[in-house]
């Protein structure tokens, strides 16, 4: 059996998890900045509060399975990524202690959701952020890392931290407009719509982008058959978008499912071009990855687990299901 | 000279320092909570349900904090100890994707139904989640003591092209030294949970010796010093004896002997003095120090001088967090005797002194924790796999400055964060555990899902 392959697949839906799950919650924090009211803000909180742990838990299973699965690509990545995975940890402290913090503290309310805010805005950027330097690629010499504590920083990388940003509010608003009633969801559909039209914007750039960083990659998307087969990859994904522009004025539940989608898309897209490299330009998955009895020792915990992990996940998303109002909580 | 590599250790040490504190507390906390739920379940006494609502609310903030602090250790492993990584990836790779697959989201899973969940499940599905927590506070130690004691003493791999390759798992997860440090340190987090909920008892029986909820928490922590301290002498003794075959220098600092010699005395105090080579002001019992080693009054020692200056630990550190660690545990055991007595002459809830000594004893599990972990790190060095890889070999190419800079925003943020915690969690002890539930608890005791299943509802107020 092919163990890296099925490594680098089970990875990268680690990751995707992540994205999507810690990606809509840390959408909320987002949206604080534009939330103000305390009461309002205290709705929000109670729809992740009980799940937010769960969905952040990916994060560790994709550093974690990184360092098991390709530790010379955990190492040189983080050693690379060192200050945005500092600045990133460190704001997931913040925001994660602002779910217990801002119920038990009595005069400083405000200021844990600043925190918790400020740490959501911070954590998606820094995401983002080492996703663009991560796509123009990291200085490997004779497998060690070469590069300066700086390089993770460009104006790509900029641009992309932005478009993180703005796709997990996105995310974010998506859920709440499920799960919240009333003028509040109403206000919370006029906030989507240009939320669309911004991240339909970012898309568009990040992708054209993508291609002038590396002449590896337009070939890949642009030179026969190739552009042909992958095609349908930016088409769904614009008509998603038009769909997506409808449902938020007159669905309830679709529109966090079509943004689910078009995040699945741009993943996908994301995982074409860098194929099969795992520490960009030069690394690939085969090189880096771990001995093959590690990574079927793990694999059978991997099979045995990650389906009981879905079942009882999902079951505790069932147990909180529907509205959420703003009696109870702590 | 602060280079990079002391710089990353230090970091290391800190970072690990405050996030061991929060787990320590919940894995003792999350089987409380079991067996307090368990109680509540089988008496319908509403002073268990009080006990649990008071301290689940405490472990939600402990919790948190533990989660948090955490997710920093995973990815510190590749920030600053990228070689290291490379290295043992195979190995320890794996031991800790298994935590992660078999604990942390077991823990995470259900934790939201334990906090939030109580009038959505009803009872019985409930006590389910709270057991999957605790269950998992459980797995995770014993994956992650499985990791460690492998980097202390490495067992079933061998090196392939400079890496680490596992021979047999079941050898390297079960390394020589890890059934002891895992009973030891599991032992530990009861111990400290126990102190914790001790001292909490004492402080409320202080105030009103006739508080129920106060008496069964504090009689309850009381047993479990009066039992579980002297068991965890015998387990730290037999643990040392293991250390001495595997890791002979390691016991050699912590005992501050420097030269080898047959019938051995144990010193009790003195101060190793690592470039004079000799251990200074020495008070000293004869022979001791063989017999509790070798179980012979002349057995044979050997002493830090037998190995050479570059693979010595620095004993100075290790003499002194050992006699920390093992005086705590002394003073606990000692707590649970003197509570023995106090229960014999039914003045177990009258006691002032006695309410006082256990209220002076709440933080001396996390001081014993922090010091026997300082000891078996410390002892460990010059290595950070023992015998096979260098601390010095196994740090990341980072520029110092990056290091310094990372450390500083760990100090300035783990101290606001975790010290406004901290002063929570405190608060959240002083409140009276008789007025832990309110009336709309009512609903729940019903056993039914009713009007308040449209509520998320409370971990508490
Ligand atoms: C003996 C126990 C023990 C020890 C030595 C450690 N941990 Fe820990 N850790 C736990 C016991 C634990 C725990 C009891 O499972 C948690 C869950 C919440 C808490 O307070 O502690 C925890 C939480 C926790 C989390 C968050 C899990 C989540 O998302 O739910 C991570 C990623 C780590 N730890 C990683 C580490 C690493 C990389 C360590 C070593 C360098 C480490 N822990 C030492
Ligand atoms: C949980 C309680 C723990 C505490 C309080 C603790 C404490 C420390 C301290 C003080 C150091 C620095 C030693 C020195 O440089 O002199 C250290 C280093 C280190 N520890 Fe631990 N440790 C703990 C658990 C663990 C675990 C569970 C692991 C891994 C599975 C681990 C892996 C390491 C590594 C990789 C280093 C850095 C290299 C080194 O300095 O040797 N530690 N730890
Ligand atoms: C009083 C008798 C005790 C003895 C003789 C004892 C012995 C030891 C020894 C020899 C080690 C080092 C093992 C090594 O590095 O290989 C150790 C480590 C440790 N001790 Fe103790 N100990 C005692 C009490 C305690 C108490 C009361 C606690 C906490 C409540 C505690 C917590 C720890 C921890 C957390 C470690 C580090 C993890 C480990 O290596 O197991 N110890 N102990």
């Amino acid at each position: 059996m092919d163990y890296q392959l099925i490594w680098v697949l089970l990875i990268a839906v680690a990751v995707f998890a992540y994205v999507t799950l810690d990606g809509f919650d840390l959408g909320i924090g987002i949206l604080f900045a534009v939330i103000k009211d305390p009461k309002k803000r205290g709705r929000m909180m109670n729809t992740v509060a009980p799940i937010w742990d769960g969905n952040e838990t990916w994060l560790v299973l994709g550093g974690g399975g990184l360092y098991a699965a390709f530790p010379k690509a955990y190492s040189l990545l983080m050693t690379a990524f060192y200050i945005p995975v500092f600045a990133m940890l460190l704001a997931l402290v913040f925001r994660g202690v602002a779910f217990e913090f801002r119920f038990k503290s009595q005069n400083h309310q405000k200021h844990w959701d600043f925190a918790f805010s400020a740490g959501s805005i911070i954590a998606a950027a820094m995401q983002g952020a080492m996703l663009g330097a991560f796509i123009e690629g990291i200085s490997v010499e004779n497998g060690r890392f070469v590069g300066g504590a700086m390089d993770w920083l460009s104006p790509f990388s900029i641009f992309c931290a932005t478009a993180v940003v703005v796709g997990y509010a996105l995310l974010g608003t998506g859920w709440l407009i499920m799960k919240m009633e009333g003028d509040f969801q109403g206000s919370l559909r006029r906030l989507a719509k240009p939320a669309v039209i911004w991240m339909a914007a970012n898309l568009g750039v990040v992708s054209l982008m993508t291609t002038y960083v590396n002449p590896a990659y337009a070939t890949r998307w642009f030179d026969m058959p190739n552009m042909l087969m992958l095609a349908p990859i930016p088409l769904i994904t614009a008509a998603l978008l038009f769909w997506l522009w409808h449902a938020v004025s007159h669905r309830e539940k679709t529109v966090f499912g079509i943004t689910l989608g078009i995040f699945f898309l741009s993943y996908l897209g994301f995982g074409i071009t860098l194929y099969p490299n795992i520490v960009p330009p030069m690394i690939t998955f085969r090189e880096a990855a771990a001995p093959d009895n590690s990574l079927s020792f793990m694999l059978v915990g991997a099979a045995i687990l990650l389906p009981v992990i879905f079942a009882y996940t999902a079951y505790a998303y069932w147990v909180f299901r529907g509205k959420v109002g703003d009696e109870g909580y702590h | 000279m602060l280079d990079a590599e002391i710089l990353a250790r230090i970091q290391f040490a800190f970072t690990i320092s405050f996030h061991i504190i929060f787990p320590s507390f919940t894995i003792g906390l999350a089987s409380f909570l079991f067996v307090l739920e368990a109680l509540w379940l089988r008496t319908r006494d509403d002073a268990y349900l009080a006990l649990y609502k008071f301290w689940v609310k405490i472990f939600a903030l402990a919790f948190g904090m533990g989660v948090v602090s955490g997710i920093v250790m995973s990815y510190q492993f590749g920030t600053n100890w990228g070689p290291f990584s490379e290295f043992t990836g195979g190995v320890i790779g794996p031991l800790m994707a298994y935590e992660v697959l078999s604990a942390f989201f077991l823990e995470a899973g259900f934790l939201g139904i334990m906090l939030f969940g109580l009038n959505r499940v009803g009872p019985k599905l409930h006590f389910t989640a709270t057991t999957m927590v605790a269950v998992g506070t459980l797995f995770s130690a014993f994956w992650i003591l499985s990791a460690n004691s492998w980097m202390q003493t490495p067992d079933g791999y061998m090196i392939e092209n400079g890496r680490a390759v596992v021979t047999s798992w079941w050898d390297a997860i079960f390394n020589p030294s890890f059934p002891y440090r895992l009973v030891h340190m599991v032992l530990a987090a009861f111990l400290t949970t126990a102190l914790v909920v001790g001292a909490v008892g004492a402080w409320h029986l202080l105030r009103d010796r006739q508080n129920r909820p106060a008496r069964i928490m504090f009689s309850m922590a009381m047993w479990m010093a009066a039992i579980v301290a002297p068991i965890q002498i015998v387990a730290g003794d037999m643990h040392g004896l293991n250390t001495l075959e595997h890791q002979p220098a390691k016991v050699a600092a912590m005992e501050g002997h420097f030269d080898t010699q047959n019938g051995a005395p144990l010193i009790l105090f003195g101060w190793p003095d690592m470039a004079a080579e000799e251990t200074r002001y020495a008070l000293e019992i004869p022979k001791l120090g063989s017999m509790i080693l070798t179980h012979d009054w002349h057995g044979k020692i050997t002493g830090l001088k037998d190995f050479a200056p570059e693979d010595r630990p620095n004993a100075t550190i290790v003499f002194w967090t050992f006699r920390v660690m093992v005086g705590m545990g002394i003073l606990m055991a000692l707590l649970g005797v003197v509570s023995l007595f106090a229960r014999l002459r039914k003045t177990l809830f009258s006691c002032v002194w006695l309410h006082r000594f256990a209220l002076v004893m709440g933080p001396s599990g996390f001081v014993a924790i922090l010091a026997g972990w300082f000891t078996t790190e410390i002892g460990r060095q010059p290595w950070v796999v023992y015998g096979v890889m260098r601390t010095s070999d196994a740090g990341s190419p980072i520029a110092p400055t990056a290091i310094a800079g990372s450390l500083i925003a760990f100090v300035i943020v783990y101290t606001i964060v975790f010290g406004v915690g901290t002063a929570y969690i405190l608060r959240a002890m002083n409140h009276d555990p008789r007025h832990a539930h309110a009336p709309k608890d009512e609903v729940l005791r019903a056993g039914g899902r009713t009007v308040a299943a449209q509520n998320p509802p409370q971990a508490g107020e």
